[in-house]
């Protein structure tokens, strides 16, 4: 295995979980939910995932444990902005909070155990073709998972009714309701599809990063995929550009701190997020004669009049 | 020109749509007071009241967006329950609405597409609004975004998204508020062609001339109880309006003679780019108002008015600091506090968000746009009692009525919020003033109580700039009136030479000497 190869392969594992998150909160924010959560009900993912994968020894019951139990957080956080209209940024913060706490309590007994990590795809001759094979035909489902989500996510936006609906109600939520449509509902809904997603890429960490579980493993990527959403400007296909951008930028960092270029390890370790800040500037620059692209009711709570 | 689907008739008479005792109380306030309505096939109904009469809340019930407390409705005879919008326009209920239920950000297209049921796919729907516009005569691009489109634009998305339910009901709430004369006149042929296949309508509006015109019957509400069930043709519009009120309505006089001095505010020139991307250029705007006259400004919305305000306030600068001059200072770089120490004083359009801060009580209100001129702060500390004066002597002078001294801004209704805002300003005898929609969506009494205020200001000698799209307004309160289109602002004419159809021809971008060709474009696309 080269290293060009090695390193393509690693950019994809460090992506997918961005993506994964990234791609529900997408869908959360064109309902015009603004859930800053993601972190808190990531991390959540890796533990509950982890539990049960280490529990039952499958990985495919961890995923499901980590997408119930980051659906069952953003459940509290429906139950806040929508049930109770509770400002959905501090209750998004308060979240992330309770996330981090609740997956240490939870995966405190786990720490130090392995699992086996996700099985990879393997195809006679396909995975074996020079460079590609690996990186196109020998990935783990999680990666596959990402990219089909996010696929369908830009047909369900763009293709069909219940998606124009989505984006309407995130345009302009009195409309939507004057004209009959159930404004909290539909916003439950994607706030549950948004904590599944963000619990599965929270989940892929432990199941198939790296085999074991380690309290606050996240490290900040639940933020990053926040940015990330902004970053694709509210568009799936961007979205995916940016998850890859980012892994990139990450796993290069690593390699050129093995390369010891005699630059702190603090400052590349640093770059990844730097790149984000420089990117999501020039993009808000790049935007400005364009007009805002957010959704128009991105949170503000909804209180229906009857 | 296609003839419509017939719509179904029910036997001669009989109501298509009976309200019976309608009544909604929001905890303890009834909103409607066993209301009873019959609405009739082939015939426009006015619903009349001032704000809060209950108007709203009715309609929203017979759409299905409100459940009653109490009383039924009948559809065609039997019991009719609605259980939502889509039920209701299941059943041939459509609604415009007043404050549009678009979504900017969506095409027409779309828009159309989330007002019906889904029922067909997306290409046939498209079709049918293309045929659907063009039969009623109402142009549409099925696949512009909202947020590009004009008001008037706007409001024939509404119209033909009702009209592709195929309505036996069409309720239209305050659908003229926003339009040029001239579109409103094209809105009325739509309606009588309407009536005369057999629909019913039901028709909400301030605008007491246009209900004389198209309505057959009229239904008044005050204070969410019917008031009575007339002929608006046989009533005069003082009469309509004093049901309305349940007293008589002032007519607005200047007090003094109008003595016309010298220019106490000036605009030389002045050409701004905007600063959002939706925003109008404002074009070599030049104009002067004396003392002792009010100038107003029509036009329909979006055609610079606002960045004017902006400008003139000192929300904006301007490019050169003689583009704007206030009672002999060059005021176009200072900021908004220092224009009010020159003596200007500035309303905006928008009352909750702009005009104050909602969720701050009034004295506070008070403070925000006083504590340059007046005396409320004391070396830095606010004088509390000073602000409570404030707001007291405004609630006196201008009929203010609120449920407690000092309540929230956002818990007045939209009247006596404007009447405070517009008072709050007029009792610091400002030399120079602009408001901006001084009567938007306000009631005739809270309307004539501002108007009458803005001519006694200016009766005593100080300047006062009306930017207004009512031209009703603009004609009983004016001495000359501009036009403001595409970042232009056109001579001043006097008021007395301002015909509806000069000022509307202007609103619509016209020079004198195309109006002919206008008007016949114009009947063209009504006929």
């Amino acid at each position: 295995m080269g290293l060009l190869e090695a390193i393509i392969i690693s950019v994809i594992a460090a992506s997918t979980p961005l993506l994964l998150a990234a791609a529900g909160e997408l869908v959360v924010e064109r309902s015009g939910v603004l859930n800053l959560g993601t972190e808190g009900m990531m991390i959540m993912g890796a533990a509950c995932g982890f539990a049960g994968a280490y529990l039952t020894g499958s990985t495919f019951v961890g995923a499901l444990f980590g997408i119930a139990a980051g659906a069952a957080l953003s459940l509290v956080f429906a139950a806040l902005t929508l049930g109770l209209a509770v400002n959905q940024v501090a209750a998004g913060l308060a979240l992330t909070i309770l996330g981090i706490g609740l997956s240490g309590l939870i995966g405190a007994g786990f720490v130090g155990e392995r699992i086996t990590p996700a099985p990879r795809l393997y195809i006679p001759l396909l995975t074996d073709l020079p460079i590609v094979g690996k990186i196109l035909f020998g990935q783990d489902g999680f990666v596959y998972f990402s990219i089909a989500l996010v696929a369908t996510i830009w047909w369900f936006l763009y293709r069909t009714r219940a998606g124009l609906v989505l984006r309407a109600v995130g345009d302009s939520h009195t409309s939507a309701h004057a004209l009959g449509y159930p404004v909290l509902k539909i916003r439950l809904l994607a706030v549950l599809f948004g904590g599944g997603c963000a619990g599965l890429g929270g989940a892929f960490l432990p199941l198939a990063y790296t085999p074991f579980f380690i309290p606050g493993m996240t490290a900040g990527r639940g933020w990053i995929a926040l940015a990330l959403v902004v970053f694709s400007s509210w568009m799936p296909g961007r979205l995916v550009a940016g998850a890859y951008l980012f892994g990139a930028v990450t796993i290069l960092q690593l390699h050129a701190q093995a390369f010891g270029l005699g630059i702190p390890s603090q400052l590349m370790s640093a770059l990844p997020y730097l790149a984000t800040v420089i990117v999501l500037v020039l993009i808000s620059r790049a935007r400005g004669s364009a007009g805002s692209v957010a959704p128009a009711s991105l949170g503000i709570v909804f209180v229906p009049d009857r | 020109m296609s003839n419509p689907v017939p719509v179904s008739n029910p036997p001669a008479r009989a109501p298509l749509l009976q309200a019976i005792g309608i009544t909604k109380l929001y905890g303890s306030f009834l909103a409607n007071d066993s209301i009873d309505l019959d609405l009739f096939t082939g015939e426009i109904h006015a619903l009349l009241g001032e704000n809060g009469a209950g108007k709203s809340t009715l309609v929203k019930t017979m759409y299905g967006l409100i459940q009653p407390s109490a009383g039924e409705l009948r559809w065609m005879g039997e019991k009719l329950e609605l259980s939502g919008p889509s039920d209701a326009r299941g059943r041939g209920i459509a609604m415009v609405f007043q404050h549009f239920s678009l979504f900017d950000n969506l095409t027409v297209a779309e828009n159309v597409a989330l007002g019906l049921d889904g029922v067909e796919s997306f290409a046939a729907m498209s079709a049918r609004l293309a045929q659907v516009s063009r039969d009623y005569g109402l142009p549409l691009d099925p696949n512009r975004e909202v947020w590009r489109l004009s008001v008037g634009e706007r409001q024939r998305i509404e119209i033909v998204r009702a009209l592709m339910q195929n309505p036996k009901l069409l309720i239209l709430d305050e659908p003229t508020a926003v339009l040029t004369p001239q579109e409103a006149d094209q809105l009325f042929t739509v309606l009588f062609r309407l009536k005369s296949e057999g629909r019913a309508l039901l028709y909400i509006s301030h605008k007491l001339d246009e209900v004389k015109r198209l309505c057959d019957t009229a239904t008044i509400l005050r204070g969410g109880k019917k008031i009575s069930t007339c002929d608006p043709r046989q009533e005069t519009a003082a009469s309509l309006a004093r049901l309305m009120v349940g007293a008589e309505i002032g007519e607005v006089k200047a007090t003094t003679a109008r003595a016309t001095t010298i220019p106490r505010l000036l605009i030389n020139d002045l050409s701004l780019e905007p600063d959002d991307p939706h925003g109008v250029l404002l074009k070599g705007v030049s104009v002067e108002v004396k003392g002792g006259e009010i100038l107003g400004i029509a036009g329909v919305a979006g055609n610079g008015q606002d960045e004017l305000f902006a400008v003139l306030s000192g929300e904006r600068f301007a490019e050169h600091e003689d583009n704007v001059i206030i009672d002999g200072h060059a005021a176009g770089h200072l900021t908004v506090t220092d224009r009010r120490r020159l003596g200007a004083a500035f309303v905006p359009e928008e009352r909750l968000g702009h005009g104050t801060a909602p969720r701050m009580k009034l004295s506070e209100n008070a403070l925000l746009t006083g504590h340059a001129a007046s005396h409320m702060v004391n070396h830095g500390f606010v004088d509390r009692p000073k602000t409570l004066e404030t707001v007291d002597k405004t609630t006196k002078t201008f009929d203010v009525r609120k449920a407690k001294r000092d309540p929230e801004a956002a818990s007045l209704s939209g009247g006596n919020l404007q009447k405070f805002i517009v008072g709050r300003e007029i009792l610091r005898e400002p030399g120079v003033l602009i408001v901006s929609q001084p009567t938007w969506g306000v009631d005739a009494g809270a309307a004539a109580v501002i108007r009458q205020a803005l001519l006694d200001l200016s009766g005593r000698g100080s300047a006062v700039l009306v930017i207004s799209q009512d031209l009703d307004e603009l004609a009983e309160i004016a001495d000359r009136i501009a036009v403001m289109f595409h970042g232009h602002l056109s001579e001043p004419i006097a008021a007395a030479d301002a015909t509806r159809e000069k000022l509307g021809l202007l609103m619509g971008g016209a020079s004198a000497a195309a109006s002919g060709g206008e008007k016949e474009a114009m009947h063209a696309v009504g006929a």
